[in-house]
């Protein structure tokens, strides 16, 4: 999955200028990957399984917070869903879909393994 | 909490375990307790409840609760809600905790440290175990214990449950908070005020980064990071290998359950045969010993009997547990699960359910959300069961010719195989239906962490497959065995009339009911005999196969299966006997079952509802079976 810079589709809010322009969802991020969270929670857009709010409190409570490091150890087989991401130390396993509330910058590579392995696919 | 609470009047000081999943709190629950613990429901919801008791050095008695994991007070699932609630003392039925442990993995303090801001906010008297101190020491992690209780302004602990040594600090600890609180308390000195409420988003995050800044201060990252949870991962988290290793591990765990719990489950029920027989043989005939073999001592035999699967079964899901691995296996199979509307963690309980439901729907434990437990638990007794084996091998060696299918295939083995695979589909069909109809646009985020993987401990495992096997034996024997009585009541009594010439059963109630349903039954191509005969194999399905011999007269029940394989190919037609399969596949036919899941969900609406559900898909399949077979001249 390549990862493209898509502004356009950044939910509108507040706070939207305070967030960088490369940032993107998680849930577009793929395996090697590594970035930084820059937003946690919809922003006032709407989720189809929680309540924003909701989400965006179970997200922090499990370690995602503004400023944490991410990346992306593991996908699964179909859809490459769900996806295990470590955050600073430790790991957690999350649906695509609920990834799609944590907004994430300075995506690179962790490694040259990495690069390749995204080549491949 | 203004109130002053008198502490030691009222008994021993009861002091509640608190602390983030995957965090020892069970290890050092069990390392406190011995076997001095009972498992039971909390009041009125499906939660579980962990109590024991203790002794410290000083002497004093001291009743320890073992909550639900949580990341937060903010309660998400009922399990959260009842570690919330008994923390804040309004538990309608639990007494209020006089002290709070709040459980952390040392090696991994983010989250718990933001548990304890909160937890303190309660203003109850609150103590930080930190566990597993000696791995975060092997792997180079610094923690200034004194900095940190300083910082946090609550007691610090190092615990090591695993080592028998490892508790003396925490139990020297609660001797000197105990005498704290018997001094507040003769003085009159009330505790902290209740300044909880439930965060927002930004108090969440106010309260994560004042848990950094105590970090940086008091905690040095490890030197040795654990490189074998990520070596160990890149292998069993791999999309392919790693679901091939999770299917082989779910092979052989099916396959131990299966085959090592028979010899145990033959000589368990050797040993109540023989029991029997003894009894028969010592006292007169009559009603009284008739319900002693018959009723109490078959009754206790059919609910022991299942002992050896579970042991086996909890042993498995334990030490997975303990290694860490379910969260991976949830990972693994989220996807496939999800697309019945089931949670990644429902695939063991559903996989065991194979050898029987009983343990199958006790696994469910497993299973954090309450939803996803009861849909996994409703479909659980569609999975093919071990019990279903003997009914459906003498109706398939009666009615199924035994001839090749393309050559490669016996036609017996490919209607077995069809009726296993009727009941996965049902089973995943009726998840789906449950999932988008009836709990509709409820669906539970997954989000877990993964822990760091641990080698189990060999005495923690056998305790907790110890709790269970206990837990099973009281909790489903009450109603189990009256069940059985019930029923035994049922088949015997009024006896058979002088120069009866039917089978006694036919003259019991249990006769009585089937004749007076028959006219229900005829649509679905069932005759009398097959009626009655369902009647005693409530208790189990097996029970049918003995009971049919019993109706037909053939005597000698399982071990004259010949006789009584020749005497329903005479009686039954094709149709007759492709509907009874077609009915075996989703009746509700084992009180066992049913009796657990009125103790696993603490309510009598899920069984009725289970019962209700199971009984209209047999008698619809059935009917459907039958009027199909017999349209095509099988009648």
């Amino acid at each position: 999955m390549h990862i493209s810079p898509r502004p356009a589709d950044l939910p509108a809010g507040p706070d939207h200028e305070t967030v960088p322009a490369d940032a993107r969802p998680l849930s577009r991020a793929a395996k090697g990957e590594v970035g930084r969270v820059v937003r946690v929670g919809l922003n006032g857009a709407l989720h189809d399984s929680l309540d924003p709010d909701e989400l965006e409190r179970r997200l922090l409570e499990i370690g995602f917070v503004e400023g944490a490091r991410v990346e992306i150890l593991h996908e699964g087989l179909f859809g490459r869903d769900p996806i295990a991401v470590k955050v600073d130390d430790m790991r957690v396993a999350l649906r695509r879909r609920e990834a799609e509330a944590i907004l994430v910058t300075r995506w690179q590579p962790a490694s040259l393994h990495a690069v390749a392995e995204d080549r491949r696919s | 909490m203004n109130a002053v609470t008198p502490v030691l009047q009222t008994g021993a000081p009861r002091m509640a375990l608190v602390g983030n999943p995957n965090c020892g709190k069970t290890a050092l629950f069990n390392a406190l307790t011995g076997s001095r613990q009972k498992v039971a429901n909390y009041a009125g919801v499906t939660v579980e409840r962990k109590e024991g008791s203790f002794t410290t050095p000083e002497g004093r008695r001291v009743q320890v609760l073992d909550l639900p994991g949580t990341y937060s007070l903010r309660a998400r699932s009922p399990d959260e809600e009842v570690t919330r609630d008994v923390v804040l003392g309004r538990f309608k039925g639990e007494a209020e905790p006089d002290l709070l442990v709040c459980v952390a993995d040392a090696t991994n303090l983010r989250l718990v440290l933001r548990l304890v801001l909160e937890l303190k906010q309660v203003g109850r008297p609150l103590l930080l175990a930190l566990n597993m101190f000696d791995i975060a020491k092997h792997r180079g992690i610094e923690i200034d214990v004194d900095r940190l209780a300083a910082e946090l302004g609550v007691p610090v602990v190092p615990t090591v449950a695993v080592r028998k040594a490892g508790t003396v600090d925490l139990l020297k600890h609660i001797d000197a908070q105990v005498v704290d609180l018997a001094l507040a308390a003769a003085q009159g000195v009330s505790q902290g005020a209740n300044t909880w409420h439930e965060p927002s988003a930004e108090e969440v995050r106010a309260t994560h980064r004042e848990a950094d800044r105590i970090i940086k201060l008091a905690v040095r990252p490890p030197t040795k990071p654990d490189t074998w949870t990520t070596r160990l991962d890149a292998v069993l988290l791999n999309p392919v290998a790693g679901l091939l290793i999770l299917l082989t591990v779910l092979f052989f765990m099916f396959q131990a359950v299966f085959t090592w719990a028979q010899p145990a489950m033959d000589g368990i029920k050797a040993g109540f045969d023989a029991l029997a027989a003894w009894v028969n043989g010592a006292m007169p005939d009559g009603i009284l010993r008739s319900l002693i073999t018959d009723g109490i001592i078959a009754g206790v035999g059919s609910i022991v009997v299942f002992l050896p699967q579970i042991v086996i079964l909890f042993t498995f899901i334990i030490l997975l547990e303990d290694f860490g691995y379910m969260p991976r296996a949830a990972f693994l199979m989220d996807k496939i699960m999800g697309g019945a509307g089931l949670h990644g963690r429902a695939f063991i309980p559903l996989l065991s359910s194979f050898a029987c439901a009983i343990p199958g729907i006790m696994a469910t434990r497993v299973i954090d959300n309450r939803r996803d437990r009861l849909a996994t638990i409703m479909v659980a007794p569609l999975m093919t069961c071990s019990a279903r084996i003997p009914v459906y091998t003498l109706i398939i060696s009666a009615f199924v010719p035994d001839r090749p299918v393309a050559g490669v295939f016996a036609l017996q083995g490919l209607v077995m195989f069809g009726l296993y695979a009727a009941g996965i589909l049902s089973a995943l069909l009726v998840a789906f239906v449950m999932r988008r109809l009836v709990w509709r646009g409820t669906v539970e985020p997954f989000l877990m962490e993964l822990p760091a993987y641990k080698v189990p401990d060999a005495k923690n495992v056998v305790m907790s497959v110890w709790t269970r096997a206990k837990a099973f034996l009281q909790r489903a024997g009450t109603t189990i065995l009256s069940i059985m009585i019930l029923i035994w009541f049922l088949s015997s009594f009024p006896g058979a009339p002088e120069g009866a010439t039917e089978p006694a059963i036919d003259y019991s109630i249990a006769g009585m009911i089937g004749h007076w349903l028959q006219p229900l039954v005829a649509p679905i191509g069932f005759n009398w005999q097959m009626t009655v005969a369902l009647i005693p194999g409530m208790a189990a399905r097996e029970v049918a196969v003995a009971a049919l011999g019993t109706v037909y007269a053939v005597g000698g029940g399982e071990e004259n299966v010949t006789a009584l394989m020749d005497t329903l190919g005479h009686s039954w037609s094709l149709a007759t006997a492709l509907s009874f399969l077609a009915w075996y596949i989703f009746a509700p036919q084992c009180a066992s079952t049913l009796a657990v899941v009125r103790r696993e969900t603490n309510s009598l609406k899920w069984p009725v509802i289970m019962f209700v559900y199971m009984l209209t898909l047999a008698y619809l399949a059935s009917l459907a079976t039958y009027h199909v077979a017999a349209s095509l001249g099988w009648a």
